[in-house]
């Protein structure tokens, strides 16, 4: 009997645990350690940080599902991993922190013949001054990264819309947080969230709500801005962003590092070198992600982190790490199997896996301080990065070692994604986006490195009534209910 | 004021200058329900491709 532990119940996680356990049956035993009782459908966060959807609607309890797929699970956090074993045995375990109530800070130790780290990010927050300490948020800004965060957001923002009833004029910022920030479509969804919610409230004209971001243009998003078909033309998503922020009145800081964040105040560097504040009285930033600082051990104990685990604690994997200047840059840089160099038996997958490179072009302030995206590991690539990963274990388990491996390369792969504006069926709209592939190939698509016939955005209800459809399918599918394989990651 | 109302929010010589804005009959097709069902089926179909030649 096997035994394969995945370390995070998230959108990649449980993706890949959920498909190894069927593909497994009973003969073998699939283990996930994640620190949350429950899952959340992160995307949806959005609407409870606008207070159209409560925590309840996004979130659901692990354990019932768990136990229906047959899957050993374990409300802990993962700390070490000694992939060699230790001085008294050879097997390869990790070490586990429980967070469930009542075994609360006891630790284990889980072996384990093959392991997938599924451990997502790390919410950075303490890397800006004043945003927060370590993982925590602070008392100045919102988020909308976890349920709880976006449940705290929209009560900030319902005290705002009452300040502006009552005739003061408020100012929001929304953006990101660092100049290494990945996840802007997030921050993008939900600046024209609060603007359609002021709006429907009667109190957009008392509200300015403008944007900060580390982009360089508008519309980079972290995958240096795409090209979508629209009316015969190839158009730049920097076009696309400003008309929109345009037309909604939202004005933009681009290029900006927030440094530092103060009660009403975020403080920031810019790509010319200068430095600027902004005063806001509601604020959702972003904080830069990394690797959730898991270590690593040899057999005598030595420690091997930095083997295991690029210098921002996200896990090597085949990928390219030596790519150099973004004019070398090549699709093949990115990773296609997922499988960790040194130990063959860890995967990992989702925002956990280390990226080559970022996909934006690097930029640095004369000061120094680099300013660009980091790449982005949205939704729908690492439901299939963790289904690809599942499926390379388990035929290496049912088939034997020598199976081949899976691939699901981000230079081959696209994502959609939908940003809506408000809730209801037919007041809300979305700016629908699919982009492929997510890693631009210059070789294969000379120009605009990606392929412009499934490359497009547009505005509109129909977007709105896919991202509903979407949030409801991805819940569903979650919770193992029936005909849940067959939709799509 | 002779001026269109979509346009009102662009601002001389800053930087939203230099961008596109909708005009009503671009505004209203977001809204119409038996366009956006149409289109509703198409970016269904092509999320799909999408979707098929990522697995
Ligand atoms: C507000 C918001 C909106 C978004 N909207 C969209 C969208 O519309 N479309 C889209 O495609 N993507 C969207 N994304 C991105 C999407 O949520 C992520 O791409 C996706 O969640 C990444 O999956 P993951 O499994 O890598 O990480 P996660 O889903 O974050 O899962 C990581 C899991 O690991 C657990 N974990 C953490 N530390 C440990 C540890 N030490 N040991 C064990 N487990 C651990 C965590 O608790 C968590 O359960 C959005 C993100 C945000 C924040």
């Amino acid at each position: 009997m096997a035994r394969l532990v995945v370390l995070g119940g998230g959108v990649s996680g449980h993706t890949a645990a959920t498909f190894a356990a069927k593909w497994l049956g009973s003969a073998h035993e699939v283990v996930v350690v994640t620190p949350n009782a429950k899952w959340n459908w992160i995307p949806s966060n959005i609407w409870v940080g606008v207070g159209q959807m409560s925590k309840e609607e996004v979130t659901f309890d692990l354990a019932p599902v768990y136990a229906k797929a047959g899957i050993t699970y374990k409300q802990a956090k993962a700390l070490s991993l000694n992939p060699e074993g230790n001085e008294t045995s050879d097997k390869p375990f990790v070490t586990v922190e429980f967070t469930e109530t009542g075994k609360a800070g006891t630790t284990e130790n889980i072996e384990y013949d093959y392991i997938i780290n599924a451990t997502g990010p790390k919410l950075n927050f303490g890397a800006t001054p004043g945003l927060g300490e370590g993982s925590n948020l602070g008392e100045f800004t919102v988020s909308v990264c976890t349920a709880d965060h976006a449940v705290h957001a929209a009560e900030e923002l319902e005290k705002c819309i009452q300040t502006m009833k009552k005739g003061e004029r408020q100012k929001f910022l929304i953006g990101t947080g660092h100049g290494m920030c990945t996840c802007q479509g997030a921050a993008f969804e939900y600046i024209f969230n609060i603007e359609h919610e002021l709006n429907k409230a009667g109190v957009r004209d008392m509200a300015d709500i403008k944007w900060i971001s580390n982009e360089s243009f508008l519309g980079d998003f972290g995958v240096g801005g795409l090209h979508m078909k629209t009316m015969g033309y190839a158009v730049s998503s920097k076009i696309f962003a400003e008309s929109l922020f345009t037309e909604r009145g939202v004005d933009w800081i681009i290029g900006a590092h927030v440094n530092k964040v103060e009660k009403g105040k975020a403080h920031y560097e810019l790509l010319d070198g200068s430095y600027g504040e902004e005063e806001f009285d509601f604020s959702m930033l972003i904080p830069p992600f990394a690797g959730v600082g898991l270590k690593a051990y040899a057999k005598d104990g030595s420690d091997i982190t930095a083997t295991v685990f690029a210098p921002n604690g996200f896990m090597k994997v085949d990928a390219n790490y030596a790519a150099g200047a973004y004019e070398n840059w090549k699709a093949t840089d990115w990773p296609k199997t997922y499988q960790n160099p040194t130990y063959s038996n860890m995967f990992a997958c989702g925002i956990a896996f280390a990226p080559p490179h970022p996909i934006s072009k690097p930029m640095s302030s004369p000061n120094g301080t680099p300013i660009n995206p980091t790449p982005p590991r949205t939704g729908m690539p690492s439901g299939i990065i963790g289904k690809a990963v599942a499926h390379s274990i388990c035929d290496k388990i049912l088939k034997g070692e020598n199976a081949p491996l899976h691939e699901a390369s981000m230079a081959h792969m696209g994502a959609a994604c939908v940003a809506s504006a408000g809730k209801g069926l037919f007041n809300g709209t979305a700016a629908a986006m699919t982009i492929y592939p997510v890693v631009p190939d210059f070789d294969k698509y000379p120009g605009t490195g990606r392929d412009t016939d499934y490359t497009f955005g547009e505005i509109g209800l129909a977007g709105h009534w896919i991202k509903h459809i979407l949030h409801h399918l991805f819940i569903w599918k979650a919770k193992l209910k029936a005909g849940w394989t067959l939709i799509p990651e | 004021m002779a001026g269109k109302k979509e346009e009102a929010n662009i601002k001389a010589y800053s930087q939203n200058f230099t961008t596109m804005t909708p005009g009503p009959f671009a505004k209203k097709m977001r809204t119409c329900v038996l366009f956006q069902i149409i289109r509703f089926i198409i970016i269904n179909l092509k999320m799909l491709v999408v979707v098929s030649k990522s697995h």
